[in-house]
């Protein structure tokens, strides 16, 4: 063999060589994506901020919002959402069409690339479109003038980690599925629509019965918009506060790509 | 063998109860053609996966260029070429984009790849498809990318699991060809196969598998030397006659097997045995003498066929 391989150096940057791969995948759709990201936010921008946004701000001023705009309110809780959605589309596809549809992770991992690579890799390319969605959004607030150019630009990496700390349980998630059918069904009804609307998105998370609070307490995407808040507006969070949201995600984050990697690693090698 | 490159002992691989492949013992040398015959089942894709340095096995040892593929998996996979049964490019890329992104798994140079990729291009015959996406192959040139993207980094062992399988007979030929090449550069092949011909065709030497144990072990011209007669005579009186005139038959040959089709006659001289036939009073609707093949030694060993 005279090709000159060089495994200690796989060893360090395969899940490069993967997440680069992906994006090179990702890329043939960008026209797609780029449509999407930037025609999403376009659409809530205009419905909520014009539409919804002067109804509340007439009936109750910003009273409920903690003086601040009504779309400023939602905005963070949008670029979140963003993140949270864009980097689901690129876990959980990649993942099933990697182990089932099209099985690209075996041929992958005849190489000297390991599963625990892949997961990262794929998670890493994930984690890239996400921050492309959400700086998309995020000019588009500047342009809508929604929030003011300066500390606000913390909302792109805070919507960047709720996105991460979700992503990585639904790596998991995608990777642990065998059979995928009903997964989407209730992925995107029974999990990405009630986060949404009960996350403290629209309106306070407080607002709404003692009850119901615990949905936004175990969602990424209410720590994430909490924080994006208290950055971009001094929405008056404890700093005890801020610090919880913080551990919150970032163990969610770890845990996700710990239980990630091991699964990968577990469904390559049966 | 001295210095086998592949070494197996005991190598065993359960799942859950099932025992896909039961204490199997093989050695490979360097440089030479190694095939496993045996029909669908019989755990050719499971040793194959063992030894792609993938699947962990449940006991025994292994060896691949003398270290273990389970505690050296990407150290060992960085010297092996591997073709699964199933092709599985990238149909959204390109030709060449699926062989330069394999090689990049590799850590390979962009220089050392994008020369590379001329070579296999030419040796897969897949020059004018160079940029084409590669869902729109057919399935013989699939199978020609997917080898020729298991050698863009020159590995020392090349496994093949079901080469051919699937394809048109021009496009098996057209493969076998290719791979003959690689013998005759000295790569090690090590193949499986449920066809017989591939078998005689490509191995140096093969195990003949049935559910999970290696039954015999030899090259091809010795294993039918072992198990079979130099002659067989295939003969058939109609499927309601074949029964009937079966036991006469036995007390003419060295060995017989009665299918639901036909009846094959093991024997030194086909000919001189037809003749006898016919003269004892009994016409064939149709006969045939051919040389022994592998299926005979298969049938010899399992009293079932290759292909059922």
């Amino acid at each position: 063999m005279n090709a000159g391989i060089d495994v200690p150096t796989i060893e360090r940057f395969g899940a490069l060589y993967i997440a680069s791969a992906r994006l090179k995948s990702m890329s043939k759709w960008r026209t797609i994506i780029a449509a999407v990201d930037i025609g999403n936010p376009l659409f809530y921008l205009i419905a909520i901020g014009i539409g919804i946004g002067v109804m509340v701000e007439q009936g109750s001023g910003t009273s409920g919002t903690n003086g601040i705009k009504y779309i400023a309110f939602i905005a963070p809780a949008l670029l979140a959402n963003t993140a949270i959605t864009g980097i689901m589309d690129e876990t959980v596809f990649p993942t099933i069409e990697g182990f089932k549809w099209r099985k690209l992770f075996f041929a992958q991992n005849s190489t000297p690339i390991t599963g625990r690579q892949i997961a990262i890799g794929v998670y890493l390319a994930a984690l890239c479109r996400a921050l492309f969605s959400v700086i998309v959004y995020y000019i588009l607030l500047l342009a809508f003038d929604v929030v003011n150019l300066g500390i606000s630009i913390l909302l792109v990496p805070i919507a960047v980690l709720g996105g991460g700390a979700f992503g990585a349980l639904m790596l998991f998630a995608a990777a642990k599925i065998e059979k995928e059918d009903q997964f989407f069904n209730i992925l995107g009804r029974l999990v990405i629509m009630p986060m949404f609307l009960f996350s403290g998105t629209f309106f306070p998370l407080t607002s709404m019965p003692v009850y119901l609070q615990p949905i936004g307490w175990i969602s990424p995407l209410w720590h994430a918009t909490e924080l994006g808040r208290e950055s971009a507006f001094d929405y008056g969070i404890s700093t005890t506060m801020v610090a919880v949201h913080l551990v919150f995600l970032f163990t969610l984050l770890v845990i996700g790509l710990l239980l990630a990697t091991r699964q990968f690693e577990r469904r390559l090698s049966k | 063998m001295s210095n086998p490159l592949i070494s197996a002992r005991g190598l065993t691989k359960k799942f859950g109860d099932f025992t896909a492949v039961d204490a199997v013992d093989f050695d490979v040398a360097k440089g030479e053609s190694f095939g496993l015959l045996g029909p669908n089942g019989a755990g050719k894709s499971t040793i194959m996966r063992v030894l792609a340095a993938t699947s962990q096995r449940t006991s025994g040892t292994v060896e691949i260029l003398g270290k273990d593929p389970e505690l050296f998996g990407p150290l060992v996979r960085a010297h092996l070429g591997v073709v699964p049964q199933q092709d599985n490019l990238d149909g959204e890329l390109t030709v060449t984009e699926n062989l330069y992104i394999y090689g990049r798994y590799f850590g390979l140079s962009k220089k050392f790849i994008k020369n590379k990729i001329e070579e296999l291009l030419e040796f897969a015959q897949l020059e004018e498809k160079r940029d084409v996406k590669v869902e729109a192959l057919s399935g013989g040139m699939k199978r020609r990318l997917t080898i020729a993207r298991g050698l863009v980094s020159e590995p020392d062992i090349l496994l093949l699991d079901e080469p051919t399988t699937g394809l048109d007979p021009q496009a098996r030929h057209i493969l076998w060809d290719r791979l003959f090449r690689l013998k005759e550069q000295g790569v090690t092949l090590v193949l499986t196969t449920h066809f017989m011909d591939e078998a005689e065709q490509l191995c140096d030497r093969l195990v003949v598998m049935d559910k999970g144990s290696i039954m015999a072990e030899g090259s091809p011209a010795s294993l039918i030397k072992q198990y079979s007669s130099k002659e067989v005579l295939e003969v058939r009186f109609g499927s309601d006659r074949n029964k009937e005139v079966a036991p006469q038959l036995a007390t003419m040959c060295e060995r017989m097997e009665t299918l639901p089709d036909r009846i094959l006659m093991y024997t030194e001289d086909g000919e001189k045995l037809l003749e006898k036939i016919t003269h004892a009073g009994m016409h064939a609707t149709t006969s045939l003498v051919r040389r022994s093949s592998l299926e005979d030694v298969f049938l010899r060993l399992t009293g079932r066929s290759l292909i059922e």
